[in-house]
């Protein structure tokens, strides 16, 4: 369901109307049970991609007996096009900070790390300023948590929430078999939670204006307010906050440039949306909503948009298992081939039933995605693909 | 009792202990699911992925090897979903390799080979990502390595990190241009690499295996000139059969010499004599160290080590270059066989030593390296001139047509091929210290060792460490020095457990006076040069082989084995004489860690 209204709405980077350890101790002072009770309620979601519901990770994780647990923010933003996350830890850090810091109070870690893009290492000493500030604070308030900076590998699958642990745990930056999940077996084998960036930012929103206040942002289905990167064929690129719950119409029409062709929704893991399809399409609603909002204008050869992507995922990939390693080869190698007229139009529908089993087969998020961009381009611009 | 679960898979109910995956459910009840990346001996990878299997209430496929079994879990294995994506991932496998099959050493015992056969796997389906500029690595003396064969199921880094602590082998690059490399990836002869060949033996296809010499082989048994003596190894004959028609744990010696005689070689020779050699040499030596320890206080390297496991001193030369006092001088028995045949035998048998060629069949990759030490030529020629495997020899049978089922059997050739059961045992792991123990026990007090049927249990099996102590009573005179001693032993295979052990010594916290290690988990018997498949049942099956045959035979002490007297008398003189510390004794070297 639409709200068909596009509101630009300022959650996330509102003011400090109230300072943000303010919220955190305000929130320290109510049961745990129901702070996640207040999150659950929400709706809200990991803006890191999977989407996953955020209060019931730390639910999960709260539940879980050891001695040791973490919280890892994600600032590993690899994605080409997306600095939302950059732009957050730049301009409201102690909101990001206080998720974390709220988290480990539910959950009852006492370490905590910011996995950071490694070209983002510029920002290490304000970000360090900024916990040293945290720490005092938590000193003042009693809370037993410290912070931590990692900087990541440098690649994209590091950012995989398995891969991160690995990659901080010293070893080659491989996604893991899961289960175990991280909240189950994490870093160093504990209990962990990982979440983006802007999953902490909103959460520390949730919990200063409370559910039913944050349920108003958004429909039924997609609650609260996101940040998007906005890409490509705009006059207005750049990262919006936008109310959840529009349609793909409305968005286009706010930052195309009159002449959209397609969206892809959700960065490269997402979907590409042609336009037939932009009024019955709500974006957030089966699409994912982590990556930047690509706008794609009539000049566009959809055969180098995808042809730019798979020779990304191909090279990105971590090349571990069989279905995204050669895989991601033959979807590229394939769809050259068919342009070239090596192989017949028809080699097309091969390559969609290999992107299908690669989405069932693969390890990770990774190569369980590519399905989604390379099914919605071939079956939606099909002609550009051969000719 | 560890808590239960129950599944269903394929619609039977399963009860399996929590933590074990899907995979071991299904193989409790019989169900197959193919696996590439899997291996008994190893972690878990599950980055092949074609084990996968349909799971109730889950939209994508589930690897049955690297998920564990849960309550109620409801698993199909064989559905059509399943299927084709196995053969869509076999598919994506095949287009990535170089199918060589007519010409490849593993085919018929090649795991993808299998697979692709069982998925009739059409080779047109895909176009072919192969990378083009990859030339096999052909530097060592015992490992050859063939990226073009490499599916990446990572087993060979998993074996040489888990089971051998070597990390020689590493996952290099990402994405398309992934692989298995070495350290800034150096050739396999310039790097910490043990030559062990674990991994050759852990690898499903064709892409890590031996270097091969028997083209050599065959051609100087053809040349009339030359006289070639090939002498086995232990383990050779309660594994060969397993290549050529025998269940695993079959003992096929007689039918080896008969096969090995029809061949061709001049000379058939057991590497058993030499063990027991390697005994009486290195329980002197190391008798030699306690006196010097006890009566004389000199600062001698207590404990000793074994040192019959070229692997295994690669890798102290390589991590413990400061330790290397602790190895026994005496060479392994393959070398000690090597520098008698072109000198004692040679002055036996009237054959000129510059005509002989002498062979060494044996468990082992590393052998082909040791025998290629610039140090192994104290007879003034190339001491072993090559190693084979056994399934080198395997193969080599199968190429002469001999019908090896059927074959009766025979005797080794003398002389140099009469052992004592105590030679036997060195195939297994403990089997050195056994032996060592039988004799040096006899030697000091002049009594048989202490244990049921001479049979000393407790060093014995699979366990990554073992240990034993035994105290000396009632010492003849010239051992009066050892008189109420006890002696502290242990054993170690596997490199990974050679390395607790090491670190131990370092740490100046060693109890022990004595240790055997093999760098193979299991020792020879689960050798890098053994027959594919190597599991813990399947050397479980060998090492009860091995032990058979030391129970079979009449002498069951080295120091009894009529040959072994008759070559100090004839030859030798004395254990640790001049003759020996010219032939059979060596040094190491110090090398770097990287
Ligand atoms: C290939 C790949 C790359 C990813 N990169 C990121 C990333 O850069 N930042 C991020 O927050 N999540 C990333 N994720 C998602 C994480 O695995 C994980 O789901 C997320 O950090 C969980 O946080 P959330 O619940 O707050 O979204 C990536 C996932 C995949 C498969
Ligand atoms: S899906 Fe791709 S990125 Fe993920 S584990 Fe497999 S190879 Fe690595
Ligand atoms: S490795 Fe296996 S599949 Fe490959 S060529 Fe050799 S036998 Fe054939
Ligand atoms: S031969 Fe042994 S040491 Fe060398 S790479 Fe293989 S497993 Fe590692
Ligand atoms: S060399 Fe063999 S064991 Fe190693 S990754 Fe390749 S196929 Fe697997
Ligand atoms: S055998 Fe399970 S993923 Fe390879």
């Amino acid at each position: 369901m639409s709200n068909n209204k596009l509101r630009k709405v300022d959650v996330i980077f509102s003011p400090y109307s109230v300072a943000p350890y303010e919220i955190l101790k305000n929130t320290m002072r109510r049961p745990k049970d129901e702070v996640v009770q207040e999150l659950i309620d929400s709706g809200l979601r990991g803006r890191g991609g999977a989407g996953f519901p955020t209060g019931l990770k730390w639910k999960f994780a709260k539940q879980q007996q050891s001695d040791q647990k973490y919280v890892i923010c994600n600032a590993d933003e690899g994605e080409p096009g997306t600095f939302k996350d950059r732009k957050l830890l730049v301009e409201v850090p102690r909101k990001v900070i206080s998720g974390m810091a709220i988290c480990a109070w539910v959950i009852g870690a006492t370490k905590g790390y910011i996995y950071l893009r490694r070209e983002y290492r510029y920002l290490i000493q304000d970000i360090e300023k900024e916990l040293d500030l945290y720490h005092k604070h938590a000193a003042e308030i009693g809370l037993d948590f410290k912070i931590e900076i990692f900087l990541g590998a440098g690649a994209y699958v590091c950012g995989e929430e398995t891969a991160l642990i690995e990659s901080m745990e010293g070893k080659r930056g491989e996604p893991r078999n899961k289960p175990p999940y991280p909240i189950q077996s994490g870093y160093l084998g504990k209990p962990t939670v990982v979440n983006n960036v802007e999953t902490f930012a909103s959460a520390t929103m949730v919990c200063r204006i409370g559910a039913n206040e944050y349920k108003k942002f958004g429909t039924d289905d997609q609650h609260g307010s996101k940040l998007f990167s906005i890409s490509g064929d705009s006059p207005k690129e750049g990262v919006h906050e936008l109310e959840l719950g529009m349609s793909l119409e409305d968005f286009a029409n706010e930052f195309g440039d009159g002449d959209t062709k397609a969206v892809q929704v959700g960065g490269v893991a997402g979907f590409c949306i042609p336009r037939k399809k932009f009024k019955t399409t709500i974006i957030g609603e089966g699409n994912t909503t982590g990556g930047s909002t690509m706008i794609f204008n009539s000049t566009r050869s959809m055969y180098n948009v995808l042809h730019n992507y798979l020779d990304f995922f191909s090279e990105e990939s971590c090349g571990q298992c069989t279905p995204c390693r050669i895989g991601t080869q033959q979807l590229l190698k394939g769809i050259e081939a068919v342009k070239s007229g090596k192989k017949p139009p028809e080699y097309l529908d091969q390559l969609v039933k290999l992107s299908e089993t690669m989405r069932l087969t693969s390890k990770c998020g990774l190569g369980q995605s590519v399905t989604n961009s390379f099914s919605s381009i071939v079956k939606n611009f099909r002609e550009e693909m051969i000719y | 009792m560890a808590e239960l679960v129950k599944l269903n898979i394929d619609g039977i109910d399963v009860q399996i202990e929590k933590g074990q995956s899907i995979l071991d459910a299904a193989k409790k009840v019989n169900i197959r699911i193919p696996t590439l990346c899997h291996h008994e001996d190893l972690c878990v990878a599950g980055n092949c992925r074609v084990c996968v299997v349909e799971q109730e209430g889950r939209n994508t496929l589930t690897p049955s090897c690297a998920t564990p079994a849960e309550e109620g879990m409801v698993i199909k294995t064989s559905t059509p979903k399943v299927r084709r994506a196995r053969k869509d991932l076999m598919a994506l496998l095949v287009s990535e390799h170089n199918t060589q099959c007519t010409t490849c050493y593993r085919s018929t015992n090649c795991e993808l080979q299998d697979l692709a056969a069982e998925y009739n796997v059409d080779n047109n389906i895909y176009l072919s990502v192969l990378k083009e500029d990859l030339e096999i690595d052909k530097s060592s003396w015992s490992i050859e390595k063939d990226d073009s064969k490499c599916i990446r199921c990572q087993r060979c880094v998993r074996t040489c990190a888990e089971l051998q602590h070597v990390n020689a082998l590493a996952v290099t690059e990402r994405g398309r241009d992934m692989k298995i490399s070495t350290f800034m990836h150096l050739p396999m002869n310039e790097i910490v690499c043990t030559n062990c060949g674990q991994c050759i033996t852990h690898c499903p296809t064709g892409a890590l295996t031996e270097r091969r010499y028997y083209d050599e082989i065959w051609e100087a048994i053809d040349d009339p000139e030359k006289h070639v003596v090939i002498n086995t190894a232990p383990s050779v004959r309660v594994a060969l059969g397993e290549m050529l028609g025998f269940p695993v744990g079959t003992r096929v010696t007689g039918k080896m010499v008969t096969a090995l005689k029809k061949m061709g070689f001049d000379s058939v020779l057991d590497t058993d004599f030499s063990a027991d050699l390697t005994i009486i040499e290195e329980a002197n030596e190391l008798l030699q160290r306690l006196k010097d320890a006890l009566v004389h206080k000199k600062d001698v390297a207590l404990p000793m080590i074994t040192s019959c496991s070229p692997g295994w001193v690669k890798f102290i030369e390589h991590m413990y270059p400061e330790h290397l006092a602790h190895l026994s001088s005496c060479k392994s028995p393959q070398q000690m066989f090597g520098a008698l045949t072109k000198t004692y035998y040679a002055e036996k048998k009237g054959i000129d030593p510059s005509k002989i060629i002498s062979v060494a069949g044996m468990p082992c990759a590393a052998k082909k390296y040791e025998a290629n030490r610039p140090e192994m030529r104290d007879s003034g020629y190339h001491d072993v001139d090559a190693g084979l495997t056994t399934r080198e020899i395997g193969h080599m049978i199968k190429q002469s047509g001999i019908n090896f089922l059927e074959l009766e059997d025979s005797n080794f050739d003398s002389i140099m091929g009469e052992s004592s059961g105590a030679g036997v045992i060195f195939g297994a792991t403990g089997g050195v210290m056994e032996a060592a123990l039988r004799t040096a026990y006899f030697v000091i007090t002049g009594r048989p060792v202490p244990f049921d049927n001479l049979n000393i249990t407790p060093v014995r099996g699979l366990k990554g460490i073992k240990e034993t102590s035994v105290k000396f009573e009632n010492c003849l005179p010239e051992y009066s020095f050892l008189e109420g001693v006890e002696a502290k032993f242990a054993i170690a295979h596997g490199l990974i457990n050679a390395r607790q052990i090491m670190d131990q010594i370092v740490a100046g916290e060693s109890p022990y006076h004595f240790i055997e290690i093999m760098a193979c988990p299991g020792g020879c018997i689960g050798g890098g040069g053994q027959p594919i498949p190597t599991n813990d049942e399947i050397r479980k099956k060998r090492i009860k082989a091995i032990y058979d045959e030391d129970m079979n035979k009449p002498i069951r002490m080295s120091h009894e084995n009529p040959e072994i007297i008759k070559i100090y008398e004839d030859f030798l003189q004395k254990p640790l004489g001049e003759k020996s510390h010219h032939l059979l004794h060596t040094k190491y070297r110090k090398r770097k860690r990287y």
